[in-house]
């Protein structure tokens, strides 16, 4: 049997049930450049859209919390929207802020998770290291407001479940400050390295018009030059009263895409600071009668692009169809545009870039085309992306590895 | 491009629609009928520039209906084309993936879950269901009786 080294395929996936997402990547590769990618996903379907169905209205959000353990507040309330608009109830000042206040500290604690990530993947461990240590104040935060950590469950049709103690305003302040200088701290480090603007710049390109043709949301569309950002497009919750602005780039690399991510910590923060101090006085909620029949549609910027959810109701107490699209959805197959000519030890990050499931991209293995002998695995894959920024270190001067005094 | 405008320009096509709802003022509804669907949603995302957002499948009393989201954001306005496919024995309509590519995976789920043919589609395989699902088994449909399977 004949095995032709020419074209080879790289497996990527397929699952890991402890992520948010389960995807298998199959790499078309000639060499080390990537030649054709296909993704295959659903390997844990849970049928969100079909229990739904099943659900009161008011159960709902409990459920789509689930869909996703990071974007557990942006779902409810894309969710929520969509049934307030249904029904015409107007939430109260204060639970609007309240929702802007917890959707904005997950974005942060999001976003710093990324961050570590990324520089995991591409050997920084440092940067790995500290923006974990620092997102954990960020967890506590929503710990004190909502009983959890994540999956909070605060958001009800009409308004929110618990009320921000204005006792505790002082502390959370007090606490974004700190947060605000560490971060300030690693943005700074990150953005000015050289080896880092070396390693990413021009990695992962998605242009203008891909990120339009495969209509991506959020920080991958903003850092092709796509402005669109719900928060204020289509204004909901209490962004439409704050001071604060999209991060745009227009590049559409690697590079771009932390550029917009470590800006939106600092909107982020903006926004928490100003929606604490004005904080208004009165009721968290207003009484729900019944959902009249009809559709309506909600969505939300969630720390990856826009969640989308579509309900329809008969005039029961549970919908006849409801619809949820989540960003990665659209953020996942661009791969197509940004991988394809790519190096496979550039693909780990711009796979990551997207901030999709981190589990698939550990779960790589490169397998022979004729006798699908494995070539090599996720760690393999890894090394090489980790090892071609240490060769760039080498290159610029730099001495190798380093430690911590 | 202000509200009246954008609803100035709709009605330019006001020939392949049924007619045009609004269910709240930045909630817009195009109803057609599937054969002119493709023509509609080519308007919408050639046109009027408006995102692709993502489709809906909803299997109702006498029909089927496609609702393909798209989001005007320079005036955060929903545009959704309702397309009515009739022949519930043969459902079909005309696929958009060969000008938006970001369609491909959400017309593959629709296809798995409803069963409806999407024509032109340039990679029309499962994307939800397993391999080793039966063929014409459509878990969204309102006949699909669940505890059947096995």
């Amino acid at each position: 049997m004949k095995i032709s080294l020419k074209k080879s395929v790289l497996a990527i996936g397929p699952f890991h049930p402890l992520q948010e997402e389960m995807e298998f990547f199959q790499l078309t590769v000639d060499g080390e450049i990537v030649t054709d990618i296909d993704v295959r996903l659903s390997y844990n379907h849970r049928g969100i859209e079909k229990i739904s169905e099943t659900m009161q209205f008011d159960q709902i959000p409990f459920l789509v919390s689930r869909i996703c353990g990071i974007c557990s507040a942006s779902h409810p309330l894309a969710y929520i929207q969509a049934v307030e608009e249904l029904a015409g109830i107007i939430p109260p000042d204060r639970a609007r802020y309240v929702r802007t206040i917890i959707n904005e500290l997950e974005r942060l604690h999001s976003h710093i998770l990324w961050v570590g990530l990324a520089g995991h993947f591409i050997g920084y461990d440092t940067v790995f290291m500290w923006a974990w240590k620092y997102r954990e104040p960020v967890l506590d935060i929503l710990e004190k407001i909502t009983g959890n950590r994540n999956n909070y469950g605060n958001v009800k049709v009409g308004g929110c479940r618990e009320d921000i103690d204005d006792a505790i305003i002082a502390e959370i302040l007090k606490e974004l400050d700190k947060i605000e200088k560490k971060m300030d701290m690693i943005t700074k480090a990150v953005l000015d390295d050289p080896i880092l603007q070396a390693r990413l710049k021009g990695v992962g390109v998605l242009t203008k018009q891909d990120a339009i043709l495969y209509a991506v949301t959020g920080p991958t569309a903003r850092a092709s030059g796509v402005d669109i950002d719900v928060r204020r497009d289509d204004p909901y919750a209490a962004y439409g009263e704050l001071d604060w602005k999209v991060i745009t780039q227009t590049k559409g690399d690697v590079f771009a895409k932390a550029v917009v991510r470590l800006l939106e910590i600092f909107e982020s923060i903006k926004i928490v600071r100003q929606a604490l101090k004005k904080l208004p006085k009165g009721p968290i909620s207003v009484e729900v009668k019944q959902i009249p029949a009809g559709e309506a549609i909600g969505h939300a910027e969630a720390p990856r692009g826009e969640t989308f959810h579509y309900v329809r109701s008969d005039g029961g107490n549970r919908p006849v169809r409801h619809k949820v699209r989540a960003p990665s959805y659209v953020n996942v197959p661009s791969f197509k545009a940004s991988c394809i000519g790519a190096n496979i030890s550039d693909v780990t990050i711009t796979l990551a870039a997207v901030d999709p499931c981190y589990s698939c991209t550990e779960r790589l293995a490169v397998v022979g085309g004729a006798d699908s002998k494995v070539l090599c695995d996720g760690r393999e894959l890894l090394r090489l992306s980790r090892s071609k920024t240490e060769q760039m270190r080498k290159q610029a001067g730099f001495k190798e590895g380093f430690k911590f005094e | 491009m202000t509200y009246e405008q954008l609803k100035e320009k709709i009605n330019s096509i006001s020939d392949k629609l049924i007619k045009v709802e609004q269910t709240s003022p930045k909630r817009l509804y195009l109803l057609c009928e599937s054969e002119n669907a493709y023509k509609v949603n080519r308007f919408v995302f050639e046109d009027l520039k408006a995102r692709f957002v993502v489709a809906t499948g909803i299997d109702s009393d006498n029909c089927y209906e496609i609702i393909y989201h798209f989001s005007y954001d320079q005036l955060g306005t929903f545009l959704n084309v309702k397309a009515f496919i009739r022949d519930r024995n043969n459902p079909h309509i005309e696929s958009i993936t060969p000008f938006i590519p970001g369609a491909e995976w959400t017309e593959r789920e629709i296809h798995d879950i409803l069963g409806v043919e999407f024509k032109n589609h340039p990679n029309m395989k499962k994307l939800i269901l397993a391999d080793n699902w039966p063929d014409g088994k459509h878990p969204i449909k309102k006949d699909y009786e669940y505890k059947k399977l096995k």
